[in-house]
């Protein structure tokens, strides 16, 4: 599926203005650039969470497409029930033989590597023609900004504080994209919200793929991590340019990484974004940001390693 | 003549959606429900119904993707047990607030803990104000005739709500009885086409399902879910009389068994109203008028219906497989209860057969034998009551 922002601008809106996220959020973003991408021929399902809460509330609804939104933990088991219902109505005649549909199931970072990590992984593993997109913004934020499996080590929530004993959250974070990549599914990637052609190409790639797609995209939430709220790009610029959230696809097995920044921006500038890291900035005993800065090469290391491979494995496919 | 085959009370449940022939149906393993999906998902297999089977990760998954199969218009079933439907009842209450009419056979067995394979009514008993229509069965054949009858009552317009079929786990599912098939044919043109209002996949009617509803709109949305269930009263009446007019075996909201002239009587659930049948052929035999109120439609509740029973009979007791701790009596004799006080009967609750422990005619005639001597004597005594329970 071609990604056209010229086409894209004569499109019709399909999620609508006056939803109910915060001044400056970035994740309506997402939405609007999905539904760009995936027409009106799509199903969209929600996990509980920010954008359901605020786009709807009834009487009213954002979604100028098809939407179901169920529970927290289900968004992928209620999106497959729905891709189930499709191929059996369309197997009877009921659905036009050469409709084709595109199903997404969205779920925030909670919802996808915490509670809803079963129901993700099994439907990935039946195969249905799904595309999920975890929108990672690093906490629970639509409860209050509490402690999530991808909370990165060191930042404070509201149930992981910057104590005078225990400073912010002690645990590294989930790597949820590499369970995805063990799920051996078509495509999984990795995206950001400040990089927005990339991430609608993604989403293209995604939807043409015949069986489970599965995309995590970065979102800053400036109220958890305490920055501007006009800064919300930007702060997620810095997080690519630094390594700690690469951009990379994984398409049937091979890597590759999208975006190689030119300048190494080391984490340090970026946690001076954020007031979640605001007590690390001013002591730091445990070494935790240099911590950090080792993950972030090794695993940037891994990752070209691992695209060095796959371009190896292409090559000799090739010949 | 129709089909006549040898039946468990699984396979009776797997004939009837092999003969409905749903759209969806989701898939997963639970002792004693098992072997229900077991025998459908063969039928799937070889291409002998044309359903799309969701072999999903958990009893959550299975209610979550009927759910979502339900919410595309499509007919959909699923089936479960005990902590299956523990594990789903999360999303039960919204299957059943969104209005979807999603088909569950339910095989009794108690719920943990200590944990235990074998039937009690726990399980469907906590799920008894989630907004499903409740229906039990009392053997094999009504396995059968409630599955089929449960897509047209939970489908019609004026309901749109999904149906539990209870069966008792092992006593029902797992024994083999006479039962009489509709087959294919005849059940599909019974339960007719189904065609929602609503679909999400209607891209050109786009709908928004699910939405969050806050101190302006929660409440009228709940009053709507009481409306529907009370019209589900009609629905479970209506189409159990027409069933009966196709097949020969009516179904009604209950069934009453030698009640006209009985002097005392007992209420129960399931696979027990056999046995109590028995029981009260036995003490009539020994001179005493004894009936049974064997009680199929325990959602929505025929509080009123039973009541005029009780009041008749007098002298009554209530049989409840499940336990309610903290509420003397189980659910089943506080709910009789609470609708036959001002006709002031002698009414006494046995809580019996927990966790498979079993139930013989004999003691249900002893039971008899005890409505008589309360009769006479006018003395209820201890209201709430145990039988077959080492103490």
């Amino acid at each position: 599926m071609a990604v056209s922002l010229k086409k894209m601008s004569k499109n019709p809106e399909l999620l609508a203005a006056g939803h109910r996220s915060c001044g400056g959020c970035a994740a309506p973003a997402i939405l609007r650039q999905t539904l760009h991408v995936a027409g009106p021929n799509t199903v969209i399902g929600f996990a509980t969470g920010c954008m359901e809460v605020a786009t709807t509330i009834y009487p009213y609804t954002a979604w100028k497409v098809p939407y179901v939104h169920c529970a927290f933990e289900n968004s992928a088991s209620t999106i497959s029930g729905v891709e189930a219902a499709y191929r059996a109505l369309k197997r009877r005649g009921r659905i036009p033989e050469d409709k084709k549909m595109n199903f997404i199931a969205f779920g925030g970072d909670g919802g996808t590597y915490d509670i809803g990590f079963q129901a993700l992984s099994g439907a990935l593993e039946r195969g249905h023609n799904m595309l999920y997109i975890c929108y990672d913004n690093n906490a629970y934020m639509n409860t209050g900004i509490q402690r999530s499996s991808v909370t990165p080590r060191g930042a404070a929530t509201n149930t992981s504080p910057a104590g005078s004993v225990i400073r912010g959250k002690q645990q590294a974070r989930k790597d949820l994209t590499a369970c995805m990549v063990a799920h051996n599914i078509p495509y999984v990637a990795q995206a950001s919200v400040s990089n927005h052609m990339d991430f609608m190409k993604k989403v293209g790639k995604a939807l043409d793929i015949d069986g489970p797609a599965f995309i995590n995209i970065m979102q800053p939430c400036y109220r958890g991590w305490r920055h501007k709220p006009e800064d919300s790009i930007e702060v997620a610029r810095v997080g690519v340019e630094t390594r700690y959230w690469p951009l990379f696809e994984v398409e049937n097995g091979r890597w590759k990484v999208n975006y190689k920044p030119k300048e190494v921006v080391p984490v340090e500038e970026w946690f001076k974004l954020q007031g979640r890291f605001k007590h690390l900035l001013a002591e730091d005993k445990e070494g935790v940001i240099q911590w950090h800065q080792e993950q972030i090469e090794h695993a940037w290391s891994q990752l070209l390693k691992r695209e060095a491979e796959s371009k190896e494995e292409g090559q000799k496919e090739a010949e | 003549m129709a089909e006549l085959v040898g039946l468990t009370g699984n396979d009776a449940g797997a004939e009837a959606l092999k003969d409905v022939n749903p759209d969806v149906v989701a898939v997963f393993p639970i002792t004693p429900q098992t072997e229900l999906m077991h025998k459908f998902s063969a039928y799937a297999n070889d291409g002998v119904v044309e359903t799309e089977l969701i072999p999903v990760e958990s009893e959550h998954s299975a209610q979550s993707a009927c759910f979502g199969s339900a919410a595309a218009g499509a007919r959909t079933a699923t089936a479960t047990s005990s902590q299956g439907l523990a594990l789903m009842s999360e999303i039960c209450y919204i299957t059943a607030s969104t209005r979807l009419p999603v088909v569950m056979p339910v095989v009794n067995r108690a719920l943990s803990g200590p944990i235990n394979i074998h039937c009690d009514h726990s399980d469907s008993m906590a799920l008894r104000d989630a907004g499903w229509i409740q229906i039990f069965s009392e053997n094999a054949q009504e396995v059968y005739d409630n599955t089929i009858q449960a897509f047209r009552i939970g489908e019609r317009e004026d309901v749109l709500l999904p149906v539990m079929v209870c069966l008792d786990g092992f006593i029902l599912s797992h024994t083999m009885e006479p039962v009489e098939l509709l087959g294919p044919e005849a059940a599909q043109k019974f339960v007719g086409e189904y065609h929602p209002a609503f679909s999400l996949l209607d891209t050109d009617n786009p709908i928004s399902i699910g939405p969050l509803h806050l101190t302006d709109y929660y409440f009228e949305c709940k009053r709507q879910e009481v409306a529907a269930m009370e019209n589900a009263r009609h629905a479970v009446a209506d189409v159990g009389r027409e069933y009966g007019e196709l097949t020969g075996r009516n179904y009604g909201i209950f069934e009453k068994y030698k009640l006209d002239d009985a002097d005392v009587a007992i209420i129960a659930l399931g696979s027990t109203c056999g046995t109590a049948k028995v029981a009260a052929d036995q003490a009539r035999e020994k001179g005493i008028k004894a009936g049974v109120l064997k009680l199929r439609m325990f959602r929505p509740f025929p509080g009123d219906e039973i009541a005029e029973i009780v009041n008749a009979v007098g002298t009554v007791a209530v049989m409840d497989r499940s336990i309610s701790f903290g509420l003397r009596g189980g659910p089943l004799f506080n709910e009789v209860r609470s609708f036959v006080n001002g006709g002031c009967p002698q009414l006494v609750n046995y809580v019996y057969g927990l966790g498979g422990r079993d139930i013989n005619a004999t003691e249900i005639e002893s039971i008899f034998a005890e409505l008589v001597r309360i009769k006479k004597s006018g003395d209820t005594g201890e209201l709430y009551r145990y039988i077959g329970l080492r103490e």
